[in-house]
């Protein structure tokens, strides 16, 4: 069978590598010329952290999340597996508290198991929640390591492409985030910013998260001494400016979690529109013959393989999967 | 209850932040029942196409909107949120935070009256976050305040009622000003416990949004509201210092 994946996002990449594995033909066409493609997926954190990410987000975003893992550990070998360590300032113990009520697998450390974790952080930090199955990857060297793998395995990439209209092929697959909004009204943008910062004498070796009432923080090690610090999440469809305030804030934490930030380099502050349904859940949803992998939300590189394998499957064997298709979101869950 | 011109069934307004996501808002505002929501607005929230979306689904709720100046520090910076508010929502309706202090996100009373003053005078019709102090308050009605929003606790820290001898205070000296309880509210029982105490009604929205299950906390406040204000209805009996027996002494049988 003939399939259009439209977007080369981690969503686009990840569905036209499960559908071509499974047998299908795949062309992946991406609007953009460039292979920098400036969505999303290019400013993520790249955090696979199912469990964090279970305190707000749901225990649908968990599970798929928690099933995705291994598809990264197979697909991207840079990935690191050194878990994500959550701190917080004593005046917000109550945060941290909260926040380990709603999730699992972690464990609750005090100031002298912070501080063997994370060196930086010793004597900074009294309380804090270690989560250590979890991982981190460079968003966009994965993007990369995806690309490649996907020509190598018989993909044809199209770059400047929008791809062929409905009808053309068999199957459309649209990955294109929050650009199809106007095939999809319930479709809202969530703007976030995030800011890279290089300070080489700071070595920390996993992602950090601050917990803060108004803006919850992260710091991402990107490696050789960059940082990615996010982000904001602000109901706003518009994503081209960094605000002033947002930059304080995301810098003001990251100041927060460790002095040294203060000295460290800006390189590159950036922002982009997630693409979120009413209930902040993923969606696939056929109209016509093609089918709509969307609302990844904050959490494309962490639901993306779970997505794809179904989306795959959807479009080659016509499964339904109700957790993610059902009409009715309240029968949106896995059994 | 009566608010300016709005006369309304429902003691439990909503506030609209921090919930997990709109849809699970949409829920909570249906099961408080509540029929005003507080909306902040952010400056790049307002403009062409940007935030669309949310706002969308605040109007789709068919609740009055009541925006506020949550965030804003000083006098300026208020008065220019609220001329935005207006203008996006289309409603002269402004619940005014003028904050001073940012541990306990206190309101800066001096700030808060000049503020009030100017934007009765152009026609908005404010509902202050105050404290319970009599003073600001008796300021904030000459300024041509109807409805003054005292604080329970700092916002957001769930402590409920601080000071009860000062709210009770300000329920006596303001006999026919509709007070709402505004802040640092996170159970239903202390919810309850401002309208026994005859506030007109209460504002959450941390002990709401943040809970566990937003809908069924929604569903407990306004069960909690309801109580109270029946209970307010009633006429509750004093306290008092020691026992009294709630059957007749005189009359039960002897026991030798």
């Amino acid at each position: 069978m003939r399939v259009a994946v439209l977007g080369a996002g981690v969503a686009g990449l990840t569905c036209a590598l499960e559908l071509r594995a499974a047998g299908a033909e795949v062309e992946l066409h991406e609007r953009s010329p460039e292979h920098a493609v400036r969505g999303c997926s290019w400013y993520a954190g790249g955090m696979l952290a199912p469990w964090c990410e279970a305190e707000n987000s749901g225990e649908l975003v968990a599970a798929l999340g928690q099933e995705g893992l291994p598809w990264w550990r197979a697909r991207v070998p840079a990935a690191a597996w050194g878990g994500t360590l959550l701190v917080a300032h004593p005046r917000d113990r109550a945060e941290l508290a909260q926040f380990g009520r709603r999730t699992a697998r972690f464990e609750v450390l005090g100031a002298q198991r912070v501080g063997v974790l994370e060196p930086e952080l010793a004597g900074r930090f009294a309380d804090g929640l270690y989560f250590p199955d979890e991982g981190h990857l460079d968003a966009r060297a994965a993007l990369d390591t995806l690309r490649t793998q996907a020509a190598g395995a018989g993909v044809t990439l199209r770059f400047g492409s929008e791809g062929p209209a409905a009808g053309a092929v068999a199957v459309r697959v649209d990955c294109t985030g929050f650009a199809a909004r106007h095939s999809l009204p319930q479709l809202r943008g969530v703007k976030g910013e995030m800011v890279l910062l290089r300070h080489p004498e700071l070595s920390f070796t996993r992602p950090v998260r601050l917990l803060h009432p108004r803006l919850p923080v992260y710091v991402v090690p990107r490696g050789e001494g960059t940082y990615l610090v996010g982000a904001t999440m602000i109901e706003s469809e518009e994503g081209t400016r960094v605000s002033a305030r947002s930059l304080l804030e995301l810098l003001s934490a990251a100041y927060a979690l460790h002095p040294a930030f203060g000295e460290a380099e800006v390189l590159e502050a950036g922002t982009a529109v997630r693409p979120a349904f009413p209930d902040n859940q993923p969606r696939l949803e056929w109209r016509g013959s093609t089918l709509f992998v969307n609302g990844l939300y904050r959490h494309g590189f962490l639901l993306a393989p779970a997505l794809a394998r179904r989306a795959a499957q959807a479009v080659l064997d016509g499964r339904h999967f109700p957790e993610v298709m059902d009409a009715n979101p309240a029968q949106r869950r896995l059994a | 209850m009566q608010l300016y011109d709005a006369v309304l069934d429902s003691r439990l307004l909503l506030g609209t932040a921090r919930y997990p996501s709109p849809a699970v808002l949409e829920a909570s505002v249906r099961a408080s029942g509540a029929q005003v929501v507080t909306v902040s607005l952010r400056r790049e929230s307002s403009g062409e196409r940007a935030g669309q979306g949310f706002w969308n689904l605040i109007r789709g709720l068919e609740v009055r909107v009541l925006p506020n100046t949550a965030g804003c520090h000083s006098v300026k910076e208020a008065l220019t949120t609220a001329h935005m508010a207006r203008e996006v929502f289309g409603t002269p309706w402004l619940k005014l935070e003028v904050i001073g202090e940012d541990d306990t996100l206190q309101p800066d009373v001096f700030g808060l009256v000049e503020a009030a003053r100017i934007l009765c005078a152009e026609g908005f019709q404010v509902f202050p976050y105050t404290t319970e102090d009599l003073v600001v308050a008796e300021r904030l009605l000459e300024a041509g305040c109807r409805v003054l929003m005292p604080w329970g606790a700092p916002i957001g820290s769930g402590r409920g009622l601080n000071n009860l001898l000062g709210l009770r205070a300000m329920r006596a000296h303001f006999p026919g000003v509709p007070l709402i309880i505004d802040a640092g509210l996170g159970l239903p029982s202390q919810a309850a416990q401002a309208l026994e105490l005859g506030f007109d009604a209460v504002l959450v929205n941390t002990a709401v949004a943040q809970a566990r299950d937003p809908v069924a906390m929604a569903r407990a406040f306004a069960q909690a509201v309801e109580a109270g204000a029946a209970a307010r209805a009633a006429g509750p009996i004093e306290a008092r210092d020691f026992a009294v027996p709630s059957t007749p002494v005189i009359g039960t049988a002897f026991r030798g």
